[in-house]
């Protein structure tokens, strides 16, 4: 982390840090009540979109509430309808689709739609601007910036062109303070500031421990005769052992282009998974791989999600502010679907701080933020589905969607739950198991067609650091890493990093730990799952990152 | 004895010197280039979109010029549609005192770009344009050296380093045998090579400021310019794509399948 210590500043009423969908929706809410309110969004994308990543199938629940007339407007990005779905559960050569009328009722996806979240981000930074918030791509938000109470007072960004040593490149540039009267954090899932700031004020005292998915997508564009525009399809089972659980997507949107991607727990247990290599194989299955005959793949990129649900969002205020979206963790796991509730808890976040600030209220905590998330539309969305997750784990595939399904059925009709509210009980990074009690796992080679290693996807990603900046990947105990991660666990980052960041490399008798941190799609997982907890991720210098487009 | 007009150019020299800088908005070099499916252009919808690198070299050169009290005023401009005028703010957040944007939505060829900036200098009556050397998109390096000679001015095209003083721009060149040093009179045209510098950041109080300046306009009838393309792109394509490389496990083989299946050796 680089901090200047003569840094400029700025006031504000309220700071948001992130151009996702939970930012953006709370600027606009806040205008739209307060017009006179100073509203600053930093975003550490080179662009609104360009860390943004999602399969993504909207219920516009959410947009519905902040822009009641948008399907009477021309340019909103809610193009395609998803008009046939299916749900598959794999075999190695086989495929079973689950009848529709077997489907809890709160799956189904009628009425939603296939969009790029990229593209509704945009859609929304547009909104926001022409209501007056500003919004500052290129710019990390990496320190907080506390008063003499203990309050959240603003953000400090980081500081530009520090050279890897540390010292000040010639166009040395400091960071600055923005100060807000409340400041809203929307960094998505496992962000570095909602970390600070859950440790800070222990917000996470009541809630279990957080449990995050990784998230693997490709965009592909396919040959006309085999799209369907909206039709939609979901699956578990195969490559995954029964042990690990995940599943894929692969949805149709317009123009010939076909999303496809792939999500896997990040409680899996054998150290030998591959994310990556899952995905590559379930592009290979004998239902799925007809879609890709004749196509390009045009995009990739990666993304951790939050799937602890209900029971793992901690207290969503501290005195300030508010954590937003999925830096809480709002994601609904068996509807894989959190892009609603992350807009939603940005509404009800900036309608509370607009009412506070016009009773001439600042740094204050807002509880109505927190009573009102449980008992408001987004308690609703996610209280039936919570003991999907912890079923699937505990169970396994086979048995624990069976039980999964069952007790959303079961709170469908009767409005209760079989199991009441089922734990988390450990960290995604303690459930890894010793190497020695797996087997290696052969994958095969990619066929540059339909598969591909990791550095070609990469390259389709737009990643890009500036060569001499100091890494922001911080290995805390280079030891530990060797006698534990590779000496006990087999070096997993190798195979959980999905832009190929981490190598052990031979050198003589001894193995290198290599962190090629310019590869770095920001997904967060190695802060996720790292065994020992022993790898940080901190935001690099402004504008780093990858370039997506559509994702 | 000095003639009245060497006299006048001298006096301009040590009062106003105004640097004219040509920035052009491209697709962004981290930016993974795609073919449009129908090879009629790049795709370009949803692509990021920046300041051509060698334009902010060039830009950061005059800032430099500025702050050394060589120069007075930095002009920044650009011809496109109006959504140029992000680039124009960045040019603005990084320093530049004003910026001009020429609306014109169509794809303009070297020469236009040229005659465009003729019509410019004779409005704006600058000592120096500076242009990057080429723009990352078109790759066509040609609108620095075809204005020089539309203005009748010398230039020094691919600069790695440069100094005014007494009315002349002296100038690096890195060239095939090494480097070459040239002095050229003002009024000229300098383009930007890479080395020239490293642009600075815009920082976030300057990017603020920046979006609440004004950016002029003009338009190509307004500078009485009527032009008809010399060029027209007849299509685009993808280089082919490269065959999967095979791993052989001995010289032997190698030797052997490069006889048999590719005739070579």
């Amino acid at each position: 982390m680089h901090l200047s210590t003569t840094r400029e500043s700025m006031e504000f009423d309220v700071v948001i840090i992130g151009a996702g969908p939970a930012g953006l929706s709370a600027a606009i809410r806040l205008k739209q009540l307060n017009p006179t309110l100073s509203v600053v969004i930093l975003e550490k994308g080179a662009e609104v979109g360009a860390h943004i990543l999602s399969g993504a199938i909207i219920d516009p629940i959410g947009i519905d509430t902040l822009f009641p007339n948008w399907r009477k407007e021309e340019d909103h990005p809610f193009k395609t309808a998803v008009t046939q779905e299916h749900f598959l559960i794999l075999g190695e050569k086989r495929a079973w689709k689950i009848p529709n009328m077997l489907i809890p009722g709160v799956m189904s996806n009628r009425g939603n739609f296939v969009v790029s979240l990229g593209g509704v981000c945009r859609w929304l930074a547009q909104k926001a601007e022409r209501l007056g918030v500003e919004i500052y791509p290129g710019f990390a938000g990496i320190k907080m910036l506390y008063n003499a109470v203990g309050a959240v007072a603003g953000v400090a960004t980081g500081d530009m062109g520090v050279r890897k040593d540390g010292s000040h490149g010639l166009n040395y540039t400091p960071g600055i303070e923005l100060m807000g009267k409340y400041v809203l954090i929307g960094e998505g899932a496992c962000g570095s500031l909602a970390k600070e700031l859950i440790a800070h004020y222990a917000l996470d005292r009541k809630s279990c421990p957080q449990k995050y998915g990784i998230g693997i997508k490709e965009l592909w564009e396919v040959d006309p005769v085999r799209h369907r525009s909206g039709l939609i399809l979901h699956s578990v089972g195969w490559p995954l052992d029964k042990r690990t659980t995940g599943g894929s997507f692969l949805y149709h949107m317009k123009n010939n282009k076909v999303s496809v991607g792939f999500v896997v727990h990040l409680d899996y247990r054998n150290p030998y998974l591959s994310p990556f290599e899952e995905f590559q194989r379930f592009k290979t299955h004998p239902t799925i791989r007809n879609v890709f005959i004749g196509a390009k793949r045009i995009a990739y990129g990666a993304r951790a999600l939050t799937e602890g649900g209900w029971q793992s969002v901690p207290k969503l205020v501290f005195p300030g502010g508010a954590l937003v979206g999925c830096a809480a963790g709002f994601m609904n796991v068996p509807r894989i679907k959190g892009v609603h509730n992350a807009i939603l808890s940005g509404i009800t976040a900036g309608e509370h701080i607009a009412l506070a600030i016009a009773s001439g209220r600042a740094h204050d905590e807002i509880i109505g933020i927190e009573d009102s998330w449980r008992m408001g539309p987004i308690g609703r969305d996610l209280l039936p589905v919570r003991n999907l997750k912890p079923l699937w784990t505990k169970y396994g595939t086979k048995f624990g969607v069976i039980l999964g399904g069952f007790d959303m059925w079961c709170h469908q009709l009767s409005g209760f739950s079989l199991f009441g509210t089922m734990q988390h009980k450990k960290t995604d990074a303690v459930m890894l198991d010793p190497s020695f009690m797996h087997d290696p796992i052969k994958y095969p080679s990619p066929d540059n067609i339909l598969t591909f290693d990791r550095l070609s996807s990469i390259y389709l990603s737009g990643t890009h650091h500036r060569d001499d900046e100091p890494s922001h990947l911080l290995l805390k105990d280079k030891e530990l890493q060797e006698k534990s991660e590779l000496g006990v666990y087999s070096g997993p980052s190798t195979r959980y990093c999905p832009a190929a960041v981490y190598e052990w490399i031979e050198d003589g008798n001894s193995r290198r730990y290599v962190i090629n941190a310019q590869n770095c799609i920001h997904c967060k997982t190695c802060d996720i799952k790292d065994p020992n907890k022993n790898i940080e991720w901190i935001p690099p210098e402004g504008r780093g990152g990858p370039l997506y487009f559509d994702m | 004895m000095k003639d009245a007009k060497q006299q006048t150019m001298e006096q301009k020299w040590q009062g106003d010197m105004k640097i004219i800088v040509g920035v052009k908005r491209v697709v962004d070099y981290n930016v993974k280039v795609r073919v449009k499916s129908d090879g009629s252009g790049i795709e370009l919808t949803n692509v990021k979109m920046s300041m051509n690198p060698f334009d902010e070299i060039a830009l950061e050169e005059a800032i430099r010029l500025r702050e050394k009290g060589v120069a007075t005023e930095v002009v920044a401009i650009s011809i496109g549609s109006a959504i140029s005028q992000e680039t124009l703010r960045t040019a603005l957040a990084m320093g530049a005192d004003r910026a001009i944007l020429v609306v014109d939505k169509r794809v303009l060829e070297p020469l236009e770009v040229a005659i465009v900036f003729r019509e410019l200098v004779k409005v704006e009556a600058p000592n120096l344009v500076i242009f990057g050397k080429q723009a990352i998109d078109d790759d066509s390096n040609q609108t620095g050296q075809m204005l020089a000679g539309l203005l009748g001015w010398g230039q020094a095209a691919f600069a790695s380093a440069m100094n005014v003083k007494n009315g002349e721009a002296i100038v690096e060149r890195e060239v095939d045998a090494g480097v070459q040093t040239i002095a050229v009179r003002l009024p000229a045209v300098i383009t930007a090579d890479l080395r020239l510098n490293e642009p600075r950041y815009a920082s976030l109080p300057n990017i603020m400021q920046a979006r609440r300046k004004i950016i002029e306009e003009k338009t190509l009838s307004e500078l009485g310019i009527t032009y008809k393309p010399h060029i027209k792109v007849l299509k685009i394509e993808e280089p082919e794509a490269r065959q999967p490389g095979i791993r052989v496990n001995s010289v032997a083989e190698l030797v052997k399948r490069l006889r048999q299946e590719k005739n070579l050796l």
